[in-house]
């Protein structure tokens, strides 16, 4: 069996160094003195912040800027509508926008709007991950906007309304309720 | 503990700490050589039992954090609609399920010795027992288990059989250490219903037709 044979680290080890980057009243001189495996070197304070990209449900993270819905409408015809269609509904990948109300029917269409619980989500995977084939591309500001056009068509926020840090985190998502922890055992035992 | 890929997307996962410090491991080799790109060179996250998505590959950070991060992936992805519209979330462990490997769908067979042969495993401990049916769950027959049988392992099994040509459904079922066994579907959709997929580990059945075509079916 293959699981034999995996050689591995030590979780704790790399545990430490994690720790010691989130409490990082130390320097990375200082690190490199404190942990010392004999492999890699500790990462720089400067490649750190560059992948410490994600976005908290408490909106930590969050960049500063700010987006609308008008821009949001362009840039998502530019950059999202190939691939999600123009209204956000037609694919041929995820429908986005929709669904509301379905999520307890034989055939349940699952978007942002009716099932995503968290609209900090969106910026931190759309920034991370999308446009498919150009992820972290987009400015905090195009970002924001697409956000904002999206939560716009799902019927979730006001056509007024600017995204931002303080903004975003305060928008309460219609299935913000919907999830319940693991229950198991669940099924009757035969 | 948020655990982040270095893939184009750089694919995020929330664990529980506490859950994960005696078991998960940080993997950079496998069979003597290293990881291979597609089981995440240089160094994968490998949780055993739990789902594949949380075994989060090409690894770039490990960050430690509060509270779950709510990514699109343990929200949009990996949560079971189940039929009253709530959806289940942070359903981490894989419960047992086995499935037939040969005999099996696409194949066709000719009747006289069939080994059947198939793949059990559980998030949960060591495989105990598989049992074959060849009559669609009326009767069932012990299989062997072939070793290595360890915890929250693929472990082979295997039975000898005959088949005479005429039309049966073979259907496996398997046990692991902490008693729980393998649900059929009917008993698994009437609690889950139909859009609870990722979970799934009910019962699977294969159809052998009088001419030896070998197919999927749920009876």
């Amino acid at each position: 069996m293959c699981i034999r044979n995996i050689l591995i680290v030590g979780l704790a080890s790399i545990l430490s160094l994690a720790f010691g980057n989130l409490w990082a009243s130390e320097t990375t001189d200082q690190r490199e003195q404190t942990h010392r495996y004999g492999i890699g070197r500790a990462a720089t304070d400067q490649e750190i912040r560059a992948w410490n990209i994600d976005v908290a449900a408490t909106g930590e993270g969050l960049p500063p800027g700010q987006g609308t819905i008008k821009e949001g409408a362009a840039l998502f015809a530019a950059r999202c509508a190939a691939c999600h269609g123009a209204t956000g509904q037609e694919g041929p990948m995820d429908r986005l926008v929709g669904g509301a109300g379905t999520l307890a029917s034989q055939k349940p269409i699952k978007t942002i709007g009716s099932y995503w619980p968290y609209a900090t989500t969106l910026y931190d995977y759309i920034h991370r991950a999308m446009p498919f084939p150009a992820p972290q591309s987009l400015s905090p500001n195009e970002v924001y906007s697409i956000v904002a056009w999206l939560l716009y068509r799902n019927g979730i926020i006001a056509e007024a309304l600017v995204l931002d840090a303080q903004s975003l985190p305060a928008i309460s998502m219609p299935n913000r309720q919907g999830f319940v922890p693991d229950p198991r055992p669940d099924v009757p035992k035969p | 503990m948020l655990a982040e890929g270095s893939d184009a997307a750089a694919m995020t996962r929330s664990l529980p700490l506490a859950s994960i410090l005696d078991e998960a491991m940080l993997c950079y080799a496998q069979n003597g050589e290293p990881l291979r790109p597609e089981q995440g060179y240089p160094l994968r996250l490998v949780i055993p039992g739990w789902e594949g998505n949380t075994c989060i590959k090409w690894l770039r950070r490990l960050k430690l954090g509060r509270a779950p991060y709510m990514t699109r992936e343990e929200t949009s992805q990996y949560t079971d609609l189940m039929p009253d519209g709530t959806a289940r979330q942070f359903t981490m462990i894989m419960d047992a399920k086995s499935v037939i490997t040969s005999p099996s769908g696409g194949q066709r067979v000719q009747p006289g010795f069939l080994e059947v042969r198939g793949l059990a495993w559980s998030g949960r401990g060591r495989i105990t027992g598989v049992e074959v049916s060849m009559d669609g769950g009326r009767s069932w027959q012990q299989a062997a288990l072939q070793d290595p049988v360890l915890p929250k392992c693929h472990t082979r099994f295997h039975l000898p059989w005959r088949w005479s040509g005429e039309n049966v459904i073979l259907q496996s079922r398997c046990l692991d250490e902490t008693g729980y066994r393998q649900p059929d579907r009917t008993t698994l959709v009437a609690v889950r219903g139909m859009n609870s997929v990722y979970h799934y580990n009910a019962i699977q059945s294969w159809q052998i037709a009088t001419d030896g075509q070998v197919s999927n079916v749920h009876p």
